[in-house]
């Protein structure tokens, strides 16, 4: 495969069919949504927190493949996971997205992250990819306004 | 000119039959492959391709002719001055104006529409007047007038558009009225391909007491435009979206108007003479080019028109209607596709949604196809609105291309249903 049909990896294609946890946490203790006033993607992130431990995760909203396969597939990593973890694979997500596209890739730390490594090859898919995950590091940070990628 | 086009057998007023393989090998950026494939370039609204003409008298304007204009004694100046004033005349008879003084050359459309707010709308908008504009109208149509209203105290009132993508002529008909001012159309939707019916709404305007503008970015590249028929006080188009060099766009005015009307920017060349006192302006329709002008931009723009009148605007236009008619049939025919624009009279822009793919991916997967469209809000987000859509996909046509090529379009299509099925 070449081209943009690396970028629609099949894993892509099924979460953006059958998103995970596509849901609203009415209870939520973190909720924030993220929006891109260029096409107008927009995703709500829902945050239940057990102290410092993500208990529960939320999505609502609509988008491009890319930008609802990659929120999909980042509620479905960090149940479980501490809010520092999740800030760590925030850090790692972006920084793979933004890397050069032939830089090597770190499959091991990635895991299924990895599948968006295409994205690096279409500098203008790099906001969908990250749409969800701004307003998940939005919501860790315990922001309470909308953010946007402009 | 005649040359580019007619054999040397055959008489050069004697027009043939429109041949698009013939046109087509007049566009050089055709036969740019793209991972191995032709580009099938249908993103016409947001961009046209230029042809060789005017490519080379762009380059035979910085190879034998360059110098400033109207201020030279020297040979050069002499030249590019004679140049630059031969296209406004061209491009005054290609829009249909009287040459000369109705015509000043802008950036495009969007600072056309500036100028005509910043200095029409400045002298004779006040608190309590209402500027008429459509649902349908492209961002450069809508937040000049805003700017404007914001400024004076004065109110913008929008046309609204039924569900095909049509003027609710009747709507119009309710919200023109006496404290009405000003009535700024688009000839053309740049994201619904509806035709409006700008003879109606100006002849309504001037009942009215309004004075009418038309935003022409999307016709004059695709239909004969013969503004004194039309009627409207003012008119604007963009090179770039006609063939033509980016950077340089016509504003047309009614002289009684740009007469009337300050200067938009100051500064050398809009000028007769200058003391600290007291300047006095230059007339039209210099007054309204300050400082030196898009000169390559200019003389570009009357190759265009010199090239479009070989083909002849009737014929561009008719061909195009033939391919748009093809062109919606196959799509009409794609499960799951919705055309977003049915108007009666439609040019050739074709926006759609498809089913369960968002439009930012029909575009990206078509690109592998090399099949060129626009994804997005195509600079008209009031419209999508209406539609309850975030986003488009448009294929916008030219006539450069062919039904071969919306069949390849069509299949692409069709393939980025099953990826995404």
């Amino acid at each position: 495969m070449s081209g943009s049909r690396a970028l629609y990896e099949q894993v892509i294609l099924d979460h953006n069919k059958n998103p995970r946890n596509f849901k609203v946490i009415e209870d939520a203790d973190r909720k924030i949504e993220g929006f891109n006033p260029l096409c107008g993607d927009h995703f709500t992130v829902f945050l239940k927190l057990d102290g410092t431990t993500i208990s529960d995760i939320g999505i609502q909203g609509a988008g491009c493949a890319i930008a609802k396969s990659s929120a999909s597939i980042m509620s479905s990593i960090l149940k479980g996971k501490s809010v520092d973890e999740a800030k760590e694979l925030f850090d790692r997500f972006h920084a793979m997205v933004t890397s050069a596209p032939d830089a090597p890739l770190d499959e091991a730390a990635l895991g299924k992250l990895a599948v968006f490594s295409g994205v690096r090859e279409y500098p203008i898919r790099i906001k969908c990819a990250t749409l969800a995950w701004h307003a998940l590091l939005a919501a860790l940070q315990g922001e309470n306004q909308q953010v946007s990628t402009e | 000119m005649a040359t580019v086009h007619t054999p040397s057998m055959e008489p050069a007023t004697v027009r043939r039959a429109f041949d698009v393989e013939r046109v087509r090998r007049d566009f050089p950026i055709l036969e740019v492959r793209h991972g191995g494939r032709p580009i099938v370039y249908l993103d016409n609204a947001a961009t046209t391709q230029k042809p060789r003409h005017v490519i080379e008298t762009i380059q035979r304007y910085y190879t034998r002719e360059n110098a400033n204009i109207h201020r030279g004694v020297h040979y050069l100046s002499q030249v590019a001055t004679d140049h630059y004033e031969r296209a406004r005349e061209q491009i005054a008879r290609f829009l249909g104006a009287t040459v000369g003084c109705e015509i000043v050359f802008t950036r495009g459309a969007t600072e056309g529409i500036n100028l005509i707010a910043q200095t029409y709308g400045r002298k004779f908008i006040g608190p309590g007047d209402e500027i008429l504009i459509s649902h349908m109208e492209h961002h450069s149509n809508i937040v000049p007038w805003q700017m404007l209203c914001e400024e004076k105290g004065s109110k913008l009132r929008v046309v609204p558009i039924t569900d095909d993508g049509e003027l609710d002529m009747d709507a119009f008909g309710r919200l023109l009225n006496a404290r009405t001012k000003i009535v700024s159309i688009g000839h053309v939707s740049n994201a619904l391909g509806t035709v409006n019916p700008v003879r109606a709404i100006i002849d309504a305007a001037h009942a009215a007491g309004a004075i009418a503008v038309v935003d022409g970015a999307q016709s004059a590249p695709h239909m004969p435009v013969n503004i004194h028929a039309m009627g409207c006080d003012f008119f604007v188009c963009s090179g770039h979206k006609m063939y033509g060099p980016t950077g340089i766009g016509v504003l047309y005015g009614k002289v009684e108007h740009l007469e009337k009307m300050p200067p938009y920017q100051g500064g050398g060349d809009m000028v007769l003479s200058v003391t600290f006192e007291k300047t006095t302006f230059n007339i039209l329709p210099h007054k309204y080019e300050a400082g030196t002008p898009h000169i390559e931009g200019v003389i570009g723009l009357g190759a265009t028109v010199d090239y479009l009148n070989d083909i002849g605007m009737d014929a561009i236009a008719e061909y195009e209607q033939n391919l748009t008619r093809h062109g919606t049939q196959l799509l009409e025919e794609i499960p799951g596709l919705r055309l977003i624009g049915t108007a009666r009279d439609k040019a050739g822009i074709l926006s759609f949604t498809l089913d369960g793919v968002h439009p930012h991916d029909i575009g990206q997967l078509l690109d592998e196809d090399g099949v060129a469209i626009r994804v997005g809000h195509h600079c008209a987000q009031p419209v999508m609105q209406r539609f309850g859509v975030p986003a488009t996909a448009r294929a916008s046509l030219a006539f450069y291309n062919t039904k071969e090529e919306l069949d390849t379009l069509a299949a692409g299509i069709r393939r980025v249903q099953k990826v995404f099925a």
